[in-house]
């Protein structure tokens, strides 16, 4: 970072310090274009709740092993979307995904296979922790982002979310990350809520806390709109039992990509897909979770390409490799990581876990999960990956330049 | 703390929020005699009528629509018992609501969803074994967890990880052997749609023996809740979740879990200790709370579409896991709704407004305003305005 845009942030930072989770107006983001240096890149992480079923996103079809453990889950020879000759040989794509075959048929896609983390919880909330603490051995409070966001002066606007509720990711031990709201009410002065915002002498963490939410809300001085305030008693956001109720992704990202067309001082973006625990009748509602993936995917690929964004896409884990009775899938382990943006060099990474050397009935990862963050620390935050990894510093090779 | 804040602090965390007459009462009557009726068994109440499910015949979008009225409705219904009746028994109630969190919006059915409340009416308060056998039974739990598919042939896990994890144990205190085993045992349980109950489908379960929790036989589901209840782990879990709920952040002291497998016990050995004295103002209030809490005092019917964009509506769960607790609550987007929220409330009421700061802290049952808030509310004049800004307030947003 520069030190121009550095010195803004630590000014800004003051208010949010102490207060945890921010909440900003977009024109608060739109206010820092042009506020960075144009070399720095962005980084998008795309989390899917609910723990996707890798082996049938990307599926190694030519493995007899595969049609031996889901008999029901095979998709025809012309549906598959297949990854091609060579290393691709024998894998395919769900059909979902033909946004993101394009993209790997262009070099623009990597897939990183195998990645997963030792001793594997089969549970949706650790797991989950533990890819946001980026800590397996014991999850702490702080997210692998909001530990990059503290090192990195701490503005909560370099750290944004456009869900409802902050990201554990992106909270760290000193800053968190950012929250983007709805309309200022009428007739409520910045003048007040700055003066609400104020810390009381001997107040508890938790009044304090709500006192500093006002202070936040004098700084917003112009509104996200509609699109991100659900009304709908009824709605059909993704609620399966694992959490990532958000807005609609393709209208993340598309503000997203707002954002960075403007040219805004952010460098982290997290945005999420829920609904993925498909433990009965896996194939078809995985098939159409995964279409609005590619779909918004695809879209925010092409509007962003050439301004140095690099997107992630992860789950909590893959599922198991037997099907269970129910046409659906149990919590298992390993899966892909999606990589793709300017500097991703496209095609299949890491070594493809064996269908039947198993860790008790699931996949045995080849790629530790670290090992991706290093490199995206490394290579779009341009961080030292160890000094927010607890000194892990092993890369992906070849897959970022 | 004097006696007055005292009994508020117990009456805020006991029940939906209490009106400045039911503090009065309750001074009146004295903290220890204050905690015996809150916690004395209600009898449940008559269900509300829901309507038939949708014929069979009936259309897909039609069999959808009636199902979403129902539930709707029973919202409401539970909602009017939050603000009419507000007493510890609808606290616990909804807290078992958050526990088992079970969503409508994969169950799809409204009956079923208030049979499960019917439930925690019945056991909720007492011992809870009973309370985690008949909840393994439980039509709206086997659906939402996949129970439903949970056969010999393949068992489905999810129920029997979920059971352990975060409705009865806690992480740690089983291992993947312990689910597997949990998930055979209770193989074949399934819902006859047609009834909406629960029974054993024999072709479907898996009788063999198994070891589960450190036992090894062939375990029916009466058996499998009395192992869960019976683990060392269990109490203290409870105890925790309550703590977490009823108390706030502050370390769960030893002494409540030693109160033993009875809610109402644990809750009374909860607010007896210095520690829960000590908790006031320190817990977030869920938005539910708030809004019951707010409705109550004001007299006012509660907007539903309040909780919709606050983000907890009652029988709709985010997930299994249930809501988040403490500071998530606290962004700026919940800021702004509960200032919108409290304009409306406030120029409905038909409760004399506020005329100063002491007044709207006596109507809202607040013990005292920071330095800070005092100030704001000073310059207020409008007592619509005023009553609207206390009820955004920080002070107002804790409890």
């Amino acid at each position: 970072m520069d030190t121009v845009t550095r010195r803004r942030f630590l000014i800004a930072s003051g208010v949010t310090v102490a207060a945890g989770a921010t909440t900003l107006g977009l024109r608060d983001l739109l206010d820092t274009a042009g506020d960075r240096d144009p070399a720095a890149k962005t980084l998008v992480l795309v989390t899917l709740y609910g723990g996707n079923d890798g082996l049938n996103t990307v599926i190694p079809y030519g493995d007899p092993a595969l049609a031996a453990a889901r008999p029901d889950f095979a998709y025809g020879e012309g549906e598959l979307l297949d990854l091609g000759e060579g290393a691709g040989a024998g894998e395919a794509l769900n059909p979902g995904l033909p946004g993101l075959h394009k993209l790997f048929g262009e070099g623009r896609l990597a897939i990183v296979r195998g990645v997963g983390y030792p001793k594997p919880s089969r549970s949706h909330f650790q797991s989950m922790d533990i890819w946001q603490t980026a800590q397996p051995d014991r999850p702490g409070t702080t997210g692998w982002l909001g530990r990059w966001l503290d090192g990195a002066g701490g503005d909560p606007r370099l750290a944004i979310s456009f869900e409802p509720v902050l990201p554990p990711l992106l909270a760290g031990a000193r800053s968190a990350g950012a929250t983007v709201p709805g309309k200022l009410p009428s007739g409520v002065t910045p003048e007040l809520l700055t003066r609400m915002g104020a810390p009381a002498a001997g107040e508890s963490a938790a009044q304090a806390r709500a006192a500093a939410c006002f202070g936040d809300l004098a700084r917003v001085r112009d509104l996200v709109s509609a699109p991100l305030e659900s009304a709908d008693d009824d709605s059909e956001a993704p609620a399966t039992a694992t959490g990532g109720a958000a807005p609609p992704l393709d209208q993340q990202l598309a503000l997203v990509a707002r954002c960075i067309e403007a040219g805004v001082a952010t460098r982290v973006y997290s945005v999420s897909l829920g609904g993925f625990d498909l433990h009965a009748d896996g194939k078809d509602a995985q098939k159409s979770l995964l279409a609005k993936l590619d779909k918004a995917l695809s879209a925010f690929a092409a509007r962003v390409a050439g301004k140095g964004v690099v997107t992630a896409v992860y789950s909590e884990f893959g599922r198991r490799v037997e099907a269970n009775a129910s046409d659906g899938t149990d919590h298992g382990t390993a899966s892909n990581v999606f990589l793709l943006g300017d500097g991703v060099t496209g095609g299949l990474h890491g070594e493809r876990p064996s269908l039947t050397d198993l860790d008790d009935g699931d996949l045995k990862f080849t790629t530790d999960f670290r090992n991706v963050y290093a490199t995206l620390l490394r290579d779009v935050l341009t961080t030292d990956p160890g000094q927010v990894l607890d000194g892990w510093s092993t890369h992906l090779d070849g897959v970022l330049t | 703390m004097d006696e007055r804040a005292r009994v508020s602090h117990l009456l805020r965390r006991l029940t939906f929020g209490p009106t400045a007459a039911e503090v009065d009462a309750a001074v009146k009557a004295g903290f220890d005699a204050t905690v015996e009726r809150l916690l004395t068994p209600a009898a449940p109440p008559g269900p509300p009528s829901l309507g038939d499910e949708a014929a069979p015949d009936a259309t897909r979008e039609e069999a959808r629509r009636r199902q979403r009225a129902q539930v709707t409705e029973l919202g409401r219904w539970w909602l009017g018992r939050m603000v009419a009746v507000g007493g510890a028994a609808e606290k616990l109630t909804f807290f078992w609501h958050g526990h088992w969190a079970t969503s409508a919006q994969k169950v799809r059915s409204a009956h079923l969803m208030l049979g499960q409340q019917q439930t925690f009416r019945r056991y909720g308060a007492g011992d809870t074994a009973p309370l985690v056998r008949a909840m393994l039974r439980d039509p709206a739990l086997i659906l939402w967890l996949d129970g439903q598919k949970n056969t010999r042939k393949a068992p489905n896990e999810n129920l029997a990880r979920e059971v352990m994890e975060l409705f009865t144990l806690g992480v740690g205190a089983y291992t993947e052997a312990d689910v597997k085993a949990g998930a055979r045992v209770l193989t074949g349980w399934q819902v006859d749609l047609a009834t909406g109950e629960a029974r054993l489908v024999a072709r479907r379960h898996d009788p063999g023996r198994v070891t589960l929790l450190g036992r090894t036989g062939a375990f029916d589901l009466d058996a499998y809740a009395d192992l869960l209840v019976r683990h060392e782990a269990h109490v203290p879990f409870i105890a925790g979740r309550l703590w977490a709920r009823y108390a706030g952040p502050a370390e769960l002291p030893d002494s409540v879990a030693k109160a033993g497998r009875n809610t109402t016990a644990l809750l009374r050995a909860l607010v007896r200790t210095p520690e829960f004295a000590e908790s006031a103002g320190t817990l977030v209030k869920q938005p539910v709370e708030w809004l019951v809490g707010a409705v109550r005092q004001l007299g006012v019917d509660l907007p539903m579409s309040a909780l919709t964009a606050l983000g907890q509506v009652p029988l709709r769960p985010p997930s299994v896991g249930g809501w988040p607790e403490g500071a998530a609550w606290l962004t700026t987007s919940s800021t702004l709704t509960r200032l919108r929220v409290g304009q409306n409330l406030a120029a409905q009421t038909e409760v004399e407004p506020p005329a100063d700061a002491e007044a709207l802290a006596a109507l809202l049952v607040v013990d005292g305003w920071s330095d800070r808030t005092y100030a704001v509310l000073k310059g207020v004049k409008e007592p619509r305005r005023l009553l609207a800004l206390g009820l955004a307030s920080p002070e107002y947003a804790v409890h």
